[in-house]
């Protein structure tokens, strides 16, 4: 059985490490939070906060405090704020030892794709080129495959990319792998799945 | 010199004027100079460049001046909550400048820093990089961006004493610091204007320097995205 949601979000908490400061995305990267245990892990927001809480109980919202995602949140007592020219200082210091973001596609290189789709609406990118360009490593969970069952681990981006080089790891549904010299090395594989399963998901180069 | 003025529209006078460039606070709808943009509506100014984080909702910040077709350009990292900005985008109407979040807070920063431009690695082989000068340092490839000097900056913060010393609450702060730095004038509004001397010089946010005007108000303070957990799951 290829790993859920919740299981993804698992399986990249055990990245992290005692004493990190690091940056969840949105999605799968938001849930990582709830597995990491006894791991002495600061959150960073990046609109201006280290030490961010869980969403605080019906009532106690404060219009004052977000987080990057725009959704209410809460403080602990190891909090601190301060403004974006500060927060993203400390990104493109490299002083976020990670970020755990989604992906539409990583190829080989670790270029990755996750902003814009050409013909659709544009948002906007948001901090994550300031993110994956600026800390010290950077973690891809995404499905393995679209849902066209398609390929997202490809051998060169088609999107337009978000960063070059910039990816060092990626927790899909079947596995772990690493970008490495020459293509992504198979790291790990889900409980049930085969090393022939995510060979045929794979666009891109698997190394030994 | 008397920096407190009874209101936005008062706080404006002599200051806004058509085509000129606004430097706002604020990230989504948290820690926005509201009253201070529904003055500038209300002003009429038009061709007016914004460089913000995001550009509102259609019906809150600085989506009222989409509204009324006051915008002819927006310089924001992330726009995807305003239908009607999209509709104006699309249709060639409005101008978008999009920067990453970080390079936009920089080069506020920068500007009010007198720094005319920074490398940043931040970009690099993305859109973002087209047509800016690329310089190695060290072995990696940095990109030169430049710094923002705004005609006027509005910012929101907490409280305020009559010198135009600054706190800010919570993530409130984010973009106003930068944003009230790099404006030729600065304009902030606040939740309460206390007597000088009653802040803590030690814990001021933004010193006085940087703001030249201020006004306190009422702000409704919405809320964009209502997240909450049951007691049980505590």
């Amino acid at each position: 059985m290829p790993w859920d949601r919740n299981q993804m979000a698992a399986r990249a908490a055990q990245e992290l490490e005692d004493g990190m400061y690091v940056n969840l995305g949105i999605g799968i990267p938001t849930l990582v939070a709830n597995y990491v245990g006894d791991k002495d892990i600061t959150l960073q927001s990046e609109n201006g906060m280290l030490g961010m809480g869980p969403f605080p109980f019906e009532g106690e919202e404060d219009p004052d405090l977000i987080n990057a995602g725009k959704q209410t949140i809460t403080e602990l007592s190891r909090t601190a704020y301060f403004d974006s020219a500060t927060s993203f200082a400390m990104i493109r210091g490299g002083k976020i030892a990670a970020a755990v973001l989604g992906a539409m596609e990583v190829d080989e290189e670790g270029d990755l794709a996750n902003w814009m789709i050409p013909g659709v609406l544009v948002k906007g990118m948001g901090g994550a080129m300031d993110l994956v360009a600026g800390v010290g490593r950077v973690i891809v969970v995404m499905d393995h495959t679209n849902k066209h069952g398609k390929s997202k681990l490809l051998k060169k981006c088609t999107l337009p990319l978000t960063g070059k080089k910039v990816v060092n790891r990626i927790i899909t549904n079947l596995g772990v792998l690493d970008v490495v010299e020459g293509g992504l090395k198979i790291i790990e594989i889900a409980e049930g799945v085969t090393e022939d399963e995510i060979r045929a998901a794979t666009e891109a180069n698997i190394v030994n | 010199m008397k920096k407190v003025y009874a209101n936005a529209t008062e706080a404006l006078d002599g200051v806004i004027t058509d085509g000129m460039m606004i430097a706002a606070g604020g990230f989504g709808l948290c820690g926005i100079p509201e009253l201070l943009l529904e003055a500038i509506k209300d002003s009429g100014a038009q061709n007016l460049t914004f460089a913000s984080n995001n550009a509102g909702v259609d019906d809150f910040g600085i989506g009222i001046l989409l509204q009324t077709k006051q915008v002819k350009k927006m310089i924001s990292s992330y726009v995807g909550e305003n239908a009607e900005f999209m509709r104006q985008y699309l249709s060639g109407e409005l101008e978008l400048e999009f920067n990453p979040q970080g390079t936009l807070a920089e080069r506020m920063r920068a500007g009010g820093a007198g720094i005319p431009g920074f490398y940043t690695k931040t970009g690099v082989g993305t859109v973002i990089a087209e047509g800016k000068e690329h310089k190695d340092f060290s072995g990696e490839t940095y990109i030169l961006e430049e710094g923002i000097f705004a005609d006027l900056a509005i910012v929101k913060a907490w409280k305020a004493d009559d010198t135009g010393n600054l706190i800010f609450r919570k993530t409130a702060r984010n973009f106003n610091v930068p944003a009230a730095t790099c404006g030729k004038i600065c304009i902030a509004e606040v939740e309460e204007i206390v007597p000088r001397g009653s802040l803590d010089p030690d814990a001021i946010h933004l010193p006085g320097i940087y703001v030249h005007r201020i006004i306190q108000g009422e702000h409704e303070k919405r809320i964009e995205q209502r997240t909450t957990r049951k007691k049980e799951e505590a």
